[in-house]
């Protein structure tokens, strides 16, 4: 599903170029649970960026679902973004105006999904993140594990081939994490791909695919 | 189609998303409204005043005359032909009837007599006024001498039996008879019985000779000759029957009358012509200038509005820096974040142009509705002419062009800025 051969990366600051990633080379198949680990700076999140088409490596072939990224234009990578992608964020991401639901009915606003299917979209995978008593609330009146599940949901609500999570639990306190981390894993196990980043040590629990970025390289 | 609602329902919704947002800078766009509405208002007044203007000029010279040219005698100031200068040339009858055989492009031609100081009687009430000889009956509509309903306009037939008939001016029926019904009605000019056949209707006049033609009492050139026996014509008034063609004209009556009366047809002063059709049309381009200029004016007003807006935009932009990244993450194309801002500008734009629209049509309709007494004709003219907004669809459709694009220019460059910005970096916007 995600092959991603000598990528690198490099930042271009003006005056000092950073090499976020040094030639990194990861494939991942459908139905993984990938954990990626490694110190603060490690290029964890540009990979991450990478993955979800929100950036290009600088060199280095990445194919998703056998598409080379390389030739798309801005508006094909959006609409992979919307169908094939779906992010989930530390700060959790979400629209302060918007409802719950509002929130997660927006990818398939973006996908030109009708409003019939939408409605029973939105409903359908709220109440599998058990949020069917929370659709109305808005942002700042969740918890910060409630809005996860918010995001959580949006993430998936367009079916995307694969998750990506920049540590979804880094914001939460450890009880509301651990939940965040068992609604992943029931994710995986219902046959969702998933990449995360996390910091948790209890990673290891959880799946033994794990990838350690060092320097931007895996170690 | 349907894909067409489907965008449109999609744009809608997320319009619905930025109205929630845009309360927090309420205040902002309140005044930004306020300042397009200002704008729209002020271009609409504008215009339509300007336009009102201009139609109340041109009606106030209809009123002198409709497509004329008056024609005086003079004196000559060239030798011709071993005769000196300084004969005078006079107008006769005979004139008229020769101008008219000669130059086809008259459509109608009179010629006027005038008398000052007559006595009207008319019971025990007596006015001091004018009355005027006319010898065609084409001289209704070149000087726009309308009858109220109920009369009548001299007739071929008064002017060929010398019938003692007359024609008045609404001012001097009012002064001399009151509110009666004239028609029919006998009165007295020195003394002589005439009957009057047809008051004039209200005018707007903007230029006369002698006096205002409320004034005046008008009757067939025969009867007028044979009472005050006199051959001599004051002036002639003719019609051309194309406006562009005045100029040429004149040239053909100093040409015809010059070889009839013996002066040269350079000679500027053997004959005098009040030439009102170019009047008309120097008066229609000085007020299209001016409303062009009105217009421009209320344009400048619209656009530093909408830099106002433009500058709102901007703000939104960066504050919704993040909004913006998180859109762009879950796959919202360029092109909808630009759409959405420029939808956003357009809605504070048509909100402010529709009430500043509305206060404007308010106003005018108030304006339009105070009534004009027409009667004191010198001292409401100022009122009359100004106080006379027309609202008219060139307006609306001038001002509505004009938003339309303020509106998008002030929404495309936010929209642009919207739309370039970099999903990663706005995610870490803070
Ligand atoms: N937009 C950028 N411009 C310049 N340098 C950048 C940019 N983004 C990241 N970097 C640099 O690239 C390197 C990798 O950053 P990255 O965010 O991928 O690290 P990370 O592994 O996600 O760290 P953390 O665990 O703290 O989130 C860092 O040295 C960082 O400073
Ligand atoms: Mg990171």
């Amino acid at each position: 599903m995600i092959k991603m051969d000598n990528i690198r990366k490099v930042y271009n600051t003006g005056k000092i170029e950073v090499e976020a990633l040094r030639g990194l080379d990861l494939h991942i198949k459908k139905g993984e649970f990938i954990t990626v680990i490694g110190p603060s700076g490690s290029g964890k999140s540009t990979l991450m960026n990478i993955m979800g088409c929100l950036d290009k490596p600088t060199t280095g072939e990445y194919r998703l679902n056998g598409k080379s990224i390389k030739q798309l234009n801005d508006n094909e990578l959006s609409e992979l973004r919307n169908h094939e992608i779906g992010f989930v964020f530390q700060n959790f991401n979400l629209l302060p105006y918007a409802s719950a639901y509002e929130n997660v009915e927006m990818p398939l606003l973006f996908a030109g999904v009708g409003g019939k299917m939408r409605k029973r979209k939105v409903e359908y995978i709220l109440n599998k993140v058990g949020l069917s008593d929370r659709m109305d609330h808005r942002p700042n009146e969740l918890s910060g594990g409630q809005k996860q599940r918010v995001a959580i949901a949006r993430a998936l609500v367009n079916d995307p081939n694969i998750i990506l999570a920049d540590e979804p639990t880094g914001n939460l306190d450890s009880h509301s994490g651990k939940e965040i981390m068992e609604l992943f894993v029931n994710l995986w196990k219902e046959g969702n791909t998933i990449v995360m980043i996390t910091h948790d040590p209890r990673a290891k629990d959880y799946t033994d695919n794990l990838v350690n970025i060092t320097d931007g390289c895996i170690v | 189609m349907a894909k067409k609602i489907n965008e449109f329902m999609k744009n809608l919704l997320l319009v619905r998303l930025f109205v929630r947002e845009l309360r927090k800078e309420r205040r902002k766009i309140i005044l930004t409204i306020a300042g397009i509405a200002w704008g729209t208002l002020t271009i609409i007044l504008l215009l339509s005043f300007g336009q009102g203007l201009a139609t109340q000029m041109l009606r106030g010279q209809k009123g002198l005359g409709n497509n004329i040219v008056i024609l005086y005698g003079g004196q000559t100031s060239m030798e011709y032909r071993g005769l000196p200068q300084g004969r005078p040339v006079f107008l006769y009858q005979e004139d008229c009837d020769l101008l008219k055989k000669s130059i086809p492009e008259i459509d109608r031609i009179a010629g006027e007599y005038d008398a000052w100081g007559i006595t009207y009687k008319y019971g025990d009430k007596v006015v001091n006024d004018r009355a005027r000889g006319v010898s065609s009956i084409g001289y209704e509509d070149m000087r726009s001498h309308f009858p109220q309903p109920g009369g009548r306009f001299i007739n071929e037939i008064d002017i060929k039996l010398r019938r003692r008939v007359i024609f008045i001016g609404w001012d001097l029926k009012k002064n001399l008879m009151g509110n009666i019904d004239a028609i029919g009605k006998t009165i007295f000019l020195n003394d002589i019985p005439f009957t009057v056949i047809g008051v004039m209707q209200k005018k707007m006049q903007m230029g006369m000779y002698g006096g205002p033609d409320g004034n005046v009492g008008v009757m067939p050139a025969s009867t007028y000759k044979g009472i005050f026996s006199r051959n001599r014509l004051n002036r002639i008034i003719y019609q051309v029957n194309d406006v562009d063609k005045s100029e040429f004209v004149n040239q053909q009556v100093q040409r015809v009358l010059g070889r009839k009366k013996q002066f040269h047809k350079d000679d500027n002063n053997a004959l005098h012509y009040w030439d009102v059709i170019k009047n008309s049309k120097q008066t229609a381009i000085a007020f299209t200038g001016i409303t062009i200029f009105l217009g421009v004016i209320g344009a400048m007003t619209l656009i530093i509005a909408s830099v106002g807006v433009a500058n709102i935009m901007f703000v939104t932009v960066r504050k919704r820096t993040k909004e913006i990244g998180i859109k762009r993450a879950i796959g919202a194309k360029k092109s909808l974040i630009k759409t959405q801002f420029i939808i956003e500008a357009l809605l504070i734009d048509l909100l402010g142009g529709f009430i500043g629209g509305a206060t404007a049509y308010g106003i005018i309709k108030a304006v339009q509705s105070i009534p004009q007494e027409s009667a004191d004709f010198g001292k409401n003219m100022a009122m009359q002419i100004l106080a006379n907004p027309e609202f008219s669809w060139t307006v609306a459709i001038s001002t509505g062009t004009i938003l339309g694009l303020v509106g998008l220019m002030s929404g495309f460059f936010p929209a642009r800025k919207a739309a370039a910005i970099d999903p990663i970096k706005a995610l870490h916007y803070e």
